[in-house]
C-alpha cells in the first residue's frame, strides 16, 4: 500500500506532515506560512494561516492539472466576398460561446488567478467528432443555429470553427492564497474554520470536493465548482445556519455537521449528487445540558465531539438515512480537538499535553475503536526529540483509572514490565468504559499524573532531556499566540476555543515537547494492513527500526534473509540431490480431505447448491502430485458423484477458504505450475463481482440479467483476500444513462433501457455497487500515486538489464502518460511524463517498432509519432479516423498488426500499415461479439469473446484464439473457441514465443498428459473460473 | 521473490540420507544387508522407522530381539530428540549418507528413554509444544485449541503432511502487532561437548529499548563462548536446521519459520570443523 499522509499544525502554525511508512513529523515544504487551521484530502490540503486568507497547498504530481478553454468563431457567406466576418444583424457574435449567446472574443480570455498559465497558444481544433476535418477546422450549416456539417454544401451560408486553448494550474507543492472576492459588499468577514471532503458524494466533475468554512461572525460558506481542474473554486455562496457556528467538518460522503456557539450541534439534511450543498439543517443537542459541544468531525459513518469540558463523545445510530444518530457516548481521553479521516479513522490532540493522539482499533465493526495511542515520533531538524518524546510519555497519562491500574501491575509483576510499559502510553481500552448519556454513576477521571510518570520515568533515557535549548524559544510568545490564534478585529471573544486556557503559558515554556493544536486526518489512509511505527519511542531514526519489520517488502531484502534462502537451498543440493533414489521413511500413500462448497449448477434449475466433495490426492513414486476433486450432489433426489472431467463452478464462504486453498495448490502441484509465471503465460481476468441491478418482475433483486437473485446482503467479496471497502451505492454510470436518482426505464424486462421516463415506461431499475479491494503480500507492487484506467508495456524481448522498457498509460482522468527509466533492471521505472491530448483518452497500446496507438473519448484512434528510445514520448498525434459510424474503445498493437474493438463488439484489423507508413490506410471488419483483444508480441491474436455457443447455452466472455495468422494473412482465418465464460479480459503479450530457461510446459500439455496416464475415474477440472480469482485481477 | 512461506516447506522437507546398519554383535540368521532410507529432519527417529526395524527383524530370531535403540560412533541416539538435531549435533561434518547402527540389544536405559509405543512419542510432541505455547502465549493459544486439533497437529507430523501440520500450527505462530513477538522464544541450545543436555532459559523476542533482538543476543546470553572474538578465529557453528543462519537475523523470525514442529527452536553449537 503506498503511503499517506497525516497533516498537524502546532502552536506556532507550523505545519508538518506525517507518512504511514514514516517516523518523523516532517515539515511542510512550503514553510513561510502560519496555519491555525488545517484540513486535508487527498489530493491537496485547505487551511486558514495567520493571515486569515484560506490557502490551498495542491500536491506535485506527473500530471498536470489542465484546462480547456474554448470559443467558436463564426461566419456568414455572402457573394462578394465568399465566407467572411461580416455577419447580419441578427448573426451571433462573430467570437461566440457554442450557444451562440455569448461574446467570446479570443482576448476575453484571462487568467483566473496568478496561479494559472498558458499552456500554449490558441490554436484551431481540426477534430470534429471524431473525424478530422483537415479543412480549417470549418463545420457547415444552412444557418445558425442548426445542425454543422463537415462538408460545405451549396446552401451553406454559415460556417464556424472551434478555438482551444489550455491553461495550467502552476501553484504545485505550496501555499497558494484564494482571491479574495471581488465585489467588496460580499467580502465574507474573516475565516475560522474550514473543512474539506465530499469527494465520495459524485465523481462528475473528476475530483469534486465541497468546501465549507465558516467565518468569525459564524456564517457557513460554501466554496462553488471546486473540482480537480479547478482547485481553488470559483466563488463563495453563504449557507444560512439557524445560529452562530464555530466550527464545522465534512466528510468524505454526506456527512455535515457544524458546532452551534450556544453548544448544539447541527447537521446537515438533503446533500445529495445534484445537491451537495444540501437542503436544511437538523439540531442535535449536546450530551449533557451544561456541557456544550465545542469540536465535531464527521466521517462516513461516524460522529465524534469534543465539548467545552474537553470530554471525548461518540454519536451512535449514525449512517445514510439517520445523519443525526440516536444517542452520545462518552469515551475516555480529554482532547482539545478531534479529526476523523479515511476509513473513519481518528485522531486528537491531547487536551493536557497537546499531543497528537491516534484511535487505535477503529473497523468497521467497531467505529469507536479501543484506545488512544501518543504518537512518539520526533520532528525534522528537531535533535532534542528523545528528552521530548519521554516527557509526552508520562505526560501523556492523564486519564487516571487505567494507569494507576498498570501501576499496580507492574509493581506486582516485573515479567511482564515491558508490555506494560507500553501501555503506559494508551489510555487504556475505552469499550468498557464508555458510558451512556445520563448515567451519573460514573466517576470522572481522576488526575494521577504524577504516579503515572514516576515508574516510566526510570526507563526514559534522560540524559538526552534539556540537554538544547528549543529551536523556537527565541521566539516571542505572546506576539505568536496572537499571530497565530487571534484575529485582528473585534471578534476576540469568538477566538476562545481555539486558544489555550490562561495558565498554559508557563508550561510553554517548560515543556520542550512539540505542541500541537489541530491534526487533519483526511487524507491519511489505515486500515487493519497498515503497521504503524509511530508509537515506538526512539532515539532518532534507528537501523533496527526497520528490521522491526518483518513482512516482506523490497526494502527489506535483509542479508541475512538472503542467506537462508541460500544455504537452505545448499542443504537440498547437498543432503538430498544425489540421495533421491533413497526410500522415504514415511510414505505418501493416498490421501483424501472432504469439505464442503457451493457448486454451481449449469442446468436447469441453475442456481448455487452446496455440496460435499472429497479431494483425493495421490503421490506418484517418482514425486509428483496428482489430484481428483469428487462432488457430491443429488439428481432427481438420487445421489450421485461426478465422474466426468468437466469444467466447475465453485464458490467458498470464508470459513471454507481452507478448502480452496488446497484446491488452488493441488492445481497448480498438479500441472507443475510452480515458481514465477512462465514467460509464455497468457494472463487473464475474470469479470466477477462486478454489479448487478434491481427489477421488480421476478426476483427484486438481481443480477444485470435479471434471471439471478442478488441480495445485497448475499453479495461476497470475491474470495477471502477481498475486502469491502465501501457501503452500496447507487451507480450512475449504467450504460444507457440514468435519471437523477439513478433510474433506468423501459416499457418490460428485458429491454433495452433509457435514463428518461416515457409514457411506454412501465419498469425501471437502478444498478447497486459497492466497492471491494484486495491486499497483497506480493508480488505485486503499486505503482503510486496516479490511478490509471489503462497501461501497456512494450511486448518485445528485452535482453540488456538496462535497456529502456516502453511503458505508456492512461490516468483515470484520461491523460496519456509515458513511464520513464522503466528497464529490467527497475521495472517499475522513475517517473511519469504527461503526453498532452486534446481530449480525454480511454484505451492505449504499445507495439513493436514503438508504435504507439490509442483510442479517444470521441471513439477516434490516434497514432503517436516519431516514438523512439531517444524520444521516449514521441512529437504529436496523428489524428485515425474511426471506422464509419463507430466508436472504438480498445486498441491493441502486436509486433506490426493493430487491433481495435469498438462499441459494438466489431474487431476491426488496420489494413495497410507499414514501416514507411505506420498509420495505415483503413480499418478491415474481422469479427463480431468481442470484448476485448489482445495481440502478442508474435502478433497472436486472443480475445475475449461473447455469445459464444456453449454446451448449454450462449457463453459470455470466452477466451478465444485466431488461428491462421501468418506474417502475410495478419488478419487470420478462424477462431479457436477456448476456455469457458466469465473472463473478463485476456493477454498474450508477455508471451515473445522464447523459452525461458525455469518455464514449464503449458498448462495444457501437462493436462493431456495426466490424461493418458491415468486410469482413475476423471475428475472435474477447477480451474476454469474459481471465485478464489487471481491476484492478477487487482 | 522467494516468500517466507516457502522457508517454512523448505524446513519441512529437509531429509537426511541415512544408512542402517546392524550392530556387529547383534545375532542374525543370514547376514543382514544395510537399510537405506531418506529421513526426514523434523521428525523422530522411532517414529520413521518402522521400515528398518522390519527389515533387520527378518533376520533375526525373536529371542533376540528386545527394544531397538540407534547410535552413531558410539553415541546413542535419543530418539525425543528431532532427527535433524541429531545430525546437525553429532554428524554434520560427516560424510553422507548418515552411518546409523542399529542395536536390539543393551538397551542403555541411562541415556535413553523407552519408547515402546507411538503414543510415547506423540505424548513427548504435545507436551514438548504445549510448553513452547505456554512461552509464547501463555498457553492461551494451545488451551483454545480443540482435542482434534492436537490431532492434526500430531498426524500431520506423524504422516509427513505440510498442509495438515500448518492448517494448525499457523495458529501458534501468531501474535499481535503491538506486542512485536512472542512473550518468550521457546528455544534450546544444545551442545556435544557439554555436561548438560542443553540450556533453556526465559527470553523475549524484543529488547527493553525495542529493539528486536537477534541470534547473535540470544547466543551472547547463553553460550558466549561461540560468538567469535572480533576479529579471531570463529571456533563454533551455531546450527539450525544444517545451517548456519547469521547472527543478525531477528529471533522472532527464526521462531516462527525455524522451529521444529514441537514449537522449539533446536540450536545446536558445535566446534568448527578444521579442515
Amino acid at each position: 500500500m503506498p503511503s499517506t499522509i497525516l497533516w498537524a499544525s502546532d502552536i506556532w502554525g507550523k505545519v508538518y506532515t506525517l507518512s504511514t511508512d514514516g517516523q518523523q513529523w516532517e515539515l511542510c515544504k512550503d514553510g513561510q506560512l502560519e496555519f491555525k487551521r488545517i484540513s486535508a484530502v487527498q489530493a491537496c490540503c485547505w487551511g486558514i494561516a495567520s493571515d486569515h486568507h484560506i490557502y490551498i497547498y495542491v500536491h506535485a504530481s506527473d500530471l498536470p492539472i489542465r484546462y480547456q478553454e474554448e470559443t467558436y468563431e463564426n461566419q456568414r457567406w455572402n457573394p462578394v466576398d465568399g465566407f467572411c466576418e461580416r455577419l447580419l444583424p441578427s448573426d451571433r457574435w462573430q467570437w461566440s460561446d457554442v450557444t451562440g449567446f455569448n461574446h467570446q472574443p479570443l482576448d476575453s480570455f484571462t487568467l483566473p488567478s496568478p496561479r494559472w498559465e498558458w499552456e500554449s497558444d490558441w490554436y484551431v481544433d481540426e477534430n470534429i467528432g471524431g473525424e478530422p476535418t483537415e479543412k480549417g477546422g470549418w463545420t457547415y450549416a444552412i444557418d445558425f443555429p442548426a445542425t454543422y456539417l463537415k462538408d460545405k454544401k451549396w446552401n451553406s451560408c454559415v460556417r464556424r470553427r472551434r478555438w482551444i486553448r489550455y491553461r495550467r494550474y502552476k501553484s504545485r507543492n505550496c501555499w497558494a492564497k484564494i482571491p479574495p472576492h471581488i465585489d467588496k459588499d460580499q467580502l465574507p468577514d474573516p475565516f475560522n474554520d474550514i473543512s474539506v471532503g465530499g469527494w465520495e458524494i459524485t465523481d462528475e466533475p473528476v475530483g469534486r470536493l465541497s468546501v465549507w468554512t465558516v467565518s468569525l461572525q459564524g456564517k457557513v460558506w460554501y466554496r462553488e465548482n471546486v473540482c480537480h481542474d479547478n482547485p481553488e473554486g470559483s466563488s463563495w455562496s453563504e449557507i444560512e445556519t439557524p445560529s452562530e457556528v464555530i466550527q464545522i467538518s465534512c466528510g468524505p460522503d454526506d456527512l455535515l455537521w457544524a458546532a452551534l456557539w450556544e453548544g448544539q450541534a447541527i447537521v446537515r439534511k438533503g446533500i445529495s449528487r445534484n445537491n451537495p450543498k444540501g437542503i436544511s439543517w437538523d439540531v442535535v443537542e449536546a450530551p449533557t445540558p451544561g456541557e456544550g459541544i465545542m469540536h465535531v468531525s464527521v466521517g462516513v459513518h461516524v460522529v465524534w465531539a469534543v465539548t467545552k469540558e474537553r470530554k471525548v463523545w461518540f454519536r451512535r445510530g449514525i449512517n445514510s438515512h439517520n445523519p443525526c444518530g440516536t444517542s452520545w457516548i462518552e469515551m475516555v481521553g480529554e482532547l482539545a480537538m478531534i479529526s476523523v479521516g479515511l476509513n473513519d479513522q481518528v485522531w486528537g490532540i491531547g487536551y493536557e499535553d497537546r499531543g497528537v493522539y491516534f484511535r487505535q482499533g477503529v473497523t468497521p465493526s467497531e467505529l469507536s475503536g479501543k484506545i488512544w495511542k501518543a504518537i512518539l515520533v520526533p520532528r525534522e531538524n528537531d535533535r532534542s526529540n528523545s528528552g521530548s518524546v519521554s516527557s509526552i510519555n508520562s505526560a501523556g497519562c492523564f486519564f487516571g483509572e487505567e494507569v494507576k491500574g498498570q501501576t499496580d501491575s507492574i509493581i506486582q509483576s516485573d515479567v511482564d514490565s515491558e508490555a506494560e510499559q507500553t501501555q503506559l502510553q494508551e489510555f487504556g481500552p475505552s469499550v468498557s468504559d464508555v458510558k451512556e448519556t445520563g448515567s451519573q454513576s460514573a466517576e470522572l477521571p481522576v488526575d494521577s499524573h504524577e504516579e503515572a510518570a514516576s515508574p516510566s520515568c526510570d526507563e526514559v533515557p534522560t540524559n538526552s532531556k534539556m540537554t538544547r535549548a528549543p529551536q523556537w524559544s527565541s521566539i516571542d510568545l505572546v506576539e505568536a499566540r496572537i499571530n497565530a490564534l487571534q484575529p485582528p478585529d473585534d471578534a476576540n471573544n469568538l477566538s476562545v476555543f481555539e486558544t489555550f486556557p490562561e495558565g498554559t503559558e508557563d508550561s510553554f515554556g517548560r515543556d520542550i515537547y512539540p505542541l500541537w493544536t489541530w491534526v487533519s486526518g483526511g487524507s491519511c489512509l489505515v486500515d487493519s494492513h497498515n503497521s504503524l511505527k509511530w508509537f515506538n519511542l526512539q532515539a532518532g531514526l534507528t537501523t533496527s527500526m526497520q528490521s522491526m519489520s518483518l513482512s516482506i517488502t523490497p526494502a527489506n531484502t535483509a542479508m541475512w534473509r538472503k542467506q537462508i534462502f541460500e544455504q537452505l537451498s545448499e542443504r537440498t543440493k547437498r543432503e538430498l540431490d544425489s540421495f533421491r533414489h533413497y526410500e522415504p521413511a514415511v510414505d505418501q500413500s493416498v490421501w483424501v480431505k472432504t469439505g464442503t462448497l457451493q457448486w454451481w449448477r449449469d442446468w436447469k434449475p441453475y442456481k448455487w447448491i452446496d455440496v460435499r466433495v472429497a479431494l483425493e490426492q495421490v503421490t506418484a513414486n517418482d514425486g509428483s502430485k496428482d489430484s481428483i476433486l469428487f462432488i457430491y450432489y443429488t439428481h432427481y433426489d438420487e445421489k450421485k458423484r461426478t465422474k466426468q472431467r468437466w469444467p466447475v463452478r465453485l464458490a467458498a464462504t470464508t470459513e471454507q477458504r481452507c478448502m480452496t486453498g488446497l484446491l488452488n495448490r493441488s492445481c497448480c502441484e498438479m500441472r507443475k505450475v510452480q515458481g514465477p509465471p512462465s514467460h509464455q503465460a497468457i494472463w487473464s481476468t475474470t469479470c466477477k463481482g462486478d454489479y448487478f441491478g434491481l427489477l421488480t418482475d421476478r426476483y427484486m433483486w438481481s443480477d444485470a440479467s435479471g434471471l439471478q437473485e442478488c441480495t445485497k446482503t448475499s453479495m461476497k467479496p470475491p474470495s477471502p483476500q477481498w475486502s469491502w471497502v465501501s457501503d452500496w451505492y447507487v451507480d450512475f454510470n449504467a450504460s444507457g444513462g440514468t435519471d437523477r436518482d439513478g433510474w433506468q426505464y423501459a416499457a418490460d424486462f428485458p429491454s433495452s433501457y433509457h435514463g428518461y421516463k416515457t409514457i411506454k415506461d412501465f419498469v425501471r431499475r437502478r444498478r447497486w455497487a459497492r466497492k471491494c479491494k484486495i491486499v497483497t503480500s506480493g508480488p505485486w507492487l503499486e505503482v503510486p500515486p496516479i490511478m490509471l484506467r489503462d497501461v501497456s508495456v512494450f511486448p518485445g524481448r528485452i535482453t540488456k538489464d538496462d535497456e529502456h522498457i516502453a511503458v505508456w498509460a492512461i490516468s483515470n482522468k484520461g491523460d496519456v502518460l509515458c513511464r520513464l527509466g522503466v528497464t529490467k533492471q527497475t521495472p517499475s521505472g522513475s517517473s511519469w511524463l504527461h503526453v498532452g491530448t486534446d481530449q480525454p483518452f480511454i484505451s492505449l497500446s504499445v507495439g513493436g517498432c514503438l508504435q504507439v496507438w490509442a483510442i479517444a473519448r470521441d471513439g477516434s484512434a490516434f497514432y503517436r509519432g516519431s516514438v523512439s528510445s531517444s524520444q521516449p514520448a514521441g512529437d504529436c498525434w496523428y489524428h485515425i479516423p474511426s471506422p464509419p459510424k463507430q466508436k472504438l474503445q480498445q486498441v491493441s498493437v502486436g509486433q506490426t498488426s493493430v487491433f481495435a474493438v469498438d462499441e459494438n463488439g466489431n474487431l476491426w484489423f488496420r489494413h495497410g500499415v507499414t514501416p514507411s507508413y505506420p498509420q495505415g490506410s483503413a480499418w478491415e471488419h474481422v469479427s463480431n461479439n468481442i470484448r476485448k483483444v489482445s495481440i502478442g508480441p508474435l502478433d497472436q491474436i486472443w480475445v475475449i469473446a461473447d455469445k459464444v455457443q456453449g454446451t448449454h447455452s450462449l457463453s459470455c466472455g470466452t477466451v478465444c484464439h485466431r488461428l491462421g495468422v501468418q506474417p502475410m494473412a495478419l488478419k487470420g482465418q478462424s477462431w479457436d473457441y477456448g476456455i469457458g465464460g466469465g473472463w473478463e479480459h485476456v493477454t498474450v503479450r508477455g508471451n515473445t514465443g522464447y523459452q525461458s530457461v525455469q518455464s514449464e510446459p503449458s498448462s495444457r500439455t501437462s493436462m493431456d498428459a495426466s490424461n493418458d496416464g491415468k486410469k482413475k475415474d476423471p475428475a472435474p477440472s477447477t480451474e476454469s473460473e474459481g471465485p478464489s480469482g487471481s491476484a492478477a485481477s487487482s | 521473490m522467494t516468500d517466507d512461506k516457502d522457508v517454512l516447506r523448505d524446513v519441512w522437507s529437509g531429509r537426511i540420507p541415512t544408512c542402517f546398519t546392524l550392530y556387529q554383535d547383534e545375532l542374525t540368521e543370514r547376514e543382514a544387508e544395510p537399510y537405506y532410507l531418506l529421513l526426514p529432519r523434523v521428525s523422530y527417529l522411532t517414529l520413521v522407522t518402522d521400515k528398518v526395524k522390519k527389515h533387520f527383524q527378518k533376520v533375526m530370531r525373536t529371542e533376540d530381539i528386545s527394544e531397538i535403540w540407534f547410535e552413531f560412533e558410539g553415541i546413542p541416539l535419543k530418539w525425543h530428540y528431532p532427527i535433524g538435531l541429531l545430525f546437525d549435533l553429532h554428524a554434520s561434518n560427516t560424510s553422507l549418507p548418515w552411518s546409523i547402527t542399529v542395536h536390539f540389544k543393551n538397551f542403555p536405559f541411562k541415556d535413553l528413554l523407552h519408547c515402546q509405543s507411538k503414543d510415547v512419542i506423540e505424548a513427548h510432541f504435545m507436551s514438548s509444544v504445549k510448553e513452547a505455547d505456554a512461552l509464547k502465549h501463555k498457553s492461551q493459544v494451545i488451551n483454545e485449541m480443540q482435542k482434534k486439533d492436537h490431532k492434526q497437529l500430531w498426524m500431520g507430523l506423524q504422516n509427513d503432511k505440510f498442509d495438515q501440520f500448518w492448517a494448525i500450527n499457523r495458529k501458534l505462530m501468531e501474535y499481535s502487532p503491538e506486542e512485536g513477538g512472542f512473550r518468550y522464544i521457546p528455544f534450546r541450545i544444545y551442545q556435544a561437548t557439554s555436561e548438560r543436555p542443553f540450556v533453556q532459559k526465559l527470553f523475549r523476542p524484543v529488547a527493553n529499548d525495542g529493539k528486536p533482538h537477534t541470534l547473535d543476543d540470544l547466543v551472547k546470553e547463553v553460550c558466549p563462548a561461540a560468538i567469535p572474538p572480533e576479529g579471531g578465529e570463529k571456533k563454533y557453528q551455531v546450527m539450525i536446521h544444517g545451517i548456519e543462519p547469521l547472527l543478525e537475523t531477528p529471533l522472532q523470525w527464526l521462531s516462527e519459520h525455524f522451529s521444529y514442529p514441537d514449537n522449539f527452536l533446536h540450536i545446536a553449537i558445535i566446534p568448527q570443523p578444521t579442515d
